[in-house]
């Protein structure tokens, strides 16, 4: 065997490729914990856009939705703890506190939501259009106000722990990683799996999901079976909403517990990305976030882990900002159609306008 | 003889009419606008703790804002700052616009004006010795030529594939900011410097011919709006985007190329936001840092929004929204506003904007043009199966 692999490693140019694979099977166990860490919030923009262009309305405002959850998550959670001062439980750290603050993070996404749906679907606005605005304003009113309150120097409420998973778990040969993976994790992190299943069993399986994509292909026939498009059309964007204020909560109470101006740097936009490449479906879409987290995990590990020899070399010679455009540039290539092309629901963005009733 | 003045009232009336149809919905958005952001300058007092509650706030922070951006009469610098925060947003407003007319949204201006930015700082850097007279025409051509490459690359793969450029531009921005990254830390960083910076433009920065900073941009930009003006509407080029802008199929059966159309029309976008970032470079800040940020690609969108997508519309835009960045600081200091509720104030203007069919209503302001003036078909190719033209 390890002959083998020598003899791999030794052909020319195509040995160097065997050498990265096999780097990168040695470090996923110490990787794959921070690759699902970073894919949980862009796999909720994701499932965000999922639910809304599934069902014809295009959402590019997520990215503002995200921003206002971790904004409103944390700014809740200064306020409240000192109220209801608690010790963090044993489990998650969970705090009443965090708590409310949690809440008061989905709900102001699904306000942000609703705005979005109100202007595409009643006013009929130019969806992207009105993401586009969104995004403008959440930046602008969570700057605002976090200006304001940051001159207060406030106390944060902290943020979820990571589960440690039980010791005989992960120590079991060759698969004990991938429990570590789903189970060292905050509770958002690890729900994110449940919730990426769920999503796809009810959009494929459920009367909600038929309809769903009902709408979103070909909503006047929907109509005349007497589904009302309008509504589901509201509902899947306010749900859609509350998830990206998961994913935006997790960045502000999970992964941090403090806020920055416009920490959501892009996930939104890069969740997006991955529903593209993942084809409206959530499997494929999680999966995509999971390519493109993984880009910035291998960029990690460049540096904490080189790989000796010719590889470490050249590998050390690609600059880290290549890492970060990966991800884009795979975008740009797989919507362009040059691997595979990603179709999108055959309505999506269209404004549903229902014909006058004699 | 009393007909005559009759006439000529009549027909002042209708101009005025005319005028008042088109930027009825843009004031009443701005005034809604002012009004809300009062409404958040008295919750936010109300909230945040320890500050005395003070009902005239909202007014002192406007007029702040606007001492902040016009001066007080002998004082120029105000009015001359303004016009340099204008400016770039006048540019990066024509390259969004011009995307509008033929019906493409660029969101990409982003990245073009950083694009714009490096190519001038590299263009400036590779004529370093010559004299001004030669290097700046050199830079603003290499700021011109990376900003439409990154217009460039949309393009083509629109019209070679039916890629939305929404979503391509969206990409690019993330790319042009790693792309950027590397370049100042990486070819044009001067070496041992403790952190990334490029060296001076040198010889290539623009004169200043007015105030504290009022450089040769300010003509560039003004000039900009006469081209593009004369492009959309003397050309037979502008005749073309607009009608493919407004009918694709239309523009198609008359024998136009859409796909030649888009590619080009991508690539002005591109030079105008690359126009936009030389301007910065060679005009303000002369070097750039990795740390150099901006936001005159998304301020941009919002001016070719509130400017109707017309060249003299996106002049007004800009300065307005030109005003409220430079004036912004002043009230920072003056009221203790937050120079981000100018954000606010930006995205609750759009916000009205987009709500037309509402605020027409509200305000029973009837036969006055809708508030976006934009093909509403971005949305219908988006992530397109099919190459949507040709």
């Amino acid at each position: 065997m390890d002959g083998l692999i020598t003899s791999l490693y030794g052909i020319p140019v195509a040995g160097l490729v065997f050498e990265f694979l096999g780097y990168l099977i040695g470090v996923l166990p110490i990787v794959a914990p921070i690759m699902l860490r970073v894919a949980a919030p862009l796999t909720l923009a994701a499932m965000c856009g999922v639910m809304c262009e599934r069902s014809g309305v295009v959402n590019i405002g997520i990215e503002g939705t995200m921003l206002v959850a971790a904004f409103v998550g944390w700014v809740v959670g200064v306020v409240v703890a000192p109220l209801i001062p608690a010790e963090p439980s044993a489990f998650f750290g969970i705090t009443p506190a965090l708590l409310i603050a949690f809440v008061a993070a989905l709900g102001s996404a699904m306000l942000v939501a609703l705005l979005h749906a109100w202007l595409s679907i009643s006013v009929r606005a130019d969806q992207i259009i009105s993401g586009t605005i969104i995004n403008i304003a959440a930046f602008g009113v969570t700057g605002y106000l976090n200006e304001l309150i940051s001159k207060s120097s406030p106390t944060s409420a902290g943020a979820f722990s990571q589960f440690t998973p039980p010791s005989f778990l992960v120590q079991i040969p060759f698969i004990g990683w991938i429990f570590n993976m789903f189970l060292n994790q905050g509770p958002i992190t690890i729900s994110v799996l449940v919730i990426v299943i769920v999503l796809q069993v009810l959009l494929f399986r459920s009367r909600w999901g038929l309809r769903t994509r009902a709408i979103g292909e070909h909503p006047k026939a929907a109509e005349t079976v007497g589904i009302d498009v309008i509504r589901v059309r509201y509902r899947n964007v306010i749900l859609g909403g509350m998830l990206a204020g998961v994913g935006g909560a997790s960045l502000s109470m999970e992964l941090t517990n403090s806020f920055q101006d416009g920490m959501t740097a892009g996930r939104g936009f890069i969740g997006l990305a991955a529903m593209i490449i993942g084809r409206w479906t959530p499997l494929g879409a999680f999966g995509a976030a999971l390519l493109f987290a993984s880009s910035q995990a291998i960029s990690q590990s460049i540096t904490f882990a080189t790989p000796s020899g010719n590889l470490g070399h050249l590998l050390l010679s690609i600059p880290g900002q290549f890492w970060d455009a990966l991800p884009y540039i795979v975008t740009i290539v797989v919507v362009a159609g040059l691997i595979g092309r990603s179709t999108p629901p055959a309505a999506d963005g269209l404004p549903y306008e229902r014909e006058a009733t004699a | 003889m009393t007909a005559k003045p009759a006439a000529q009232t009549a027909k002042g009336r209708s101009v005025a009419r005319r005028v008042w149809s088109v930027v009825a919905l843009p004031l009443v958005s701005i005034l809604l606008a002012l009004i809300v952001g009062a409404v958040i300058i008295l919750g936010s007092e109300l909230v945040i703790p320890g500050q005395a509650f003070d009902p005239l706030l909202p007014a002192r922070a406007y007029i702040a804002l606007l001492e902040g951006a016009i001066g007080l009469p002998p004082a120029l610098n105000p009015l001359v700052s303004t016009l340099v925060a204008t400016a770039p947003l006048v540019l990066g407003g024509l390259s969004v616009a011009f995307g509008f007319k033929s019906g493409l949204f660029n969101i990409g201006a982003q990245g073009q004006f950083l694009m714009g930015a490096i190519g001038a700082v590299a263009a400036a850097i590779a004529v370093s010795g010559q004299p001004s007279i030669v290097a700046i025409p050199v830079a603003v051509a290499g700021g011109m030529l990376a900003g439409a490459i990154w217009g460039f690359i949309p393009g083509i793969l629109k019209a070679l594939s039916g890629a939305h450029e929404v979503v391509t531009t969206i990409m690019l921005n993330y790319v042009a900011i790693s792309l950027f990254a590397w370049i100042v830390a990486g070819p044009l960083a001067v070496p041992g410097a403790p952190s990334p910076i490029t060296p001076d433009v040198g010889n290539a920065a623009y004169p200043i011919l007015i105030g504290r900073g009022g450089h040769l941009g300010l003509l560039v930009a003004l000039a900009a709006v006469g081209i593009v003006a004369w492009l959309l509407y003397r050309t037979t080029f502008g005749f073309e985007v607009r009608t493919a802008g407004a009918n694709p199929d239309a523009a198609r059966y008359a024998g136009m190329r859409p796909r030649v159309l888009i590619v080009v029309t991508m690539s002005i976008c591109g030079l105008l936001a690359g126009l936009a970032g030389a301007g910065d470079v060679l005009g303000t800040q002369h070097h750039v840092t990795s740390s150099y940020g901006t936001t005159v690609g998304f301020d941009s969108i919002a001016v070719a929004l509130l400017g109707r997508s017309n060249p003299v519309g996106v002049l007004f835009a800009a300065l307005l929204f030109g005003a409220m960045r430079s004036g912004a600081s002043l009230m920072q200091i003056s009221a203790g506003i937050p120079a981000q509720l100018v954000d606010v104030l930006q995205a609750t203007i759009l916000l009205f904007l987009v709500a037309t069919p509402v605020i027409q209503r509200l305000f029973s302001l009837r036969g006055t043009k809708t508030g976006i003036d934009a093909p509403g078909t971005f949305t219908k190719t988006y992530v397109s199966g099919e190459p949507t033209v040709g």
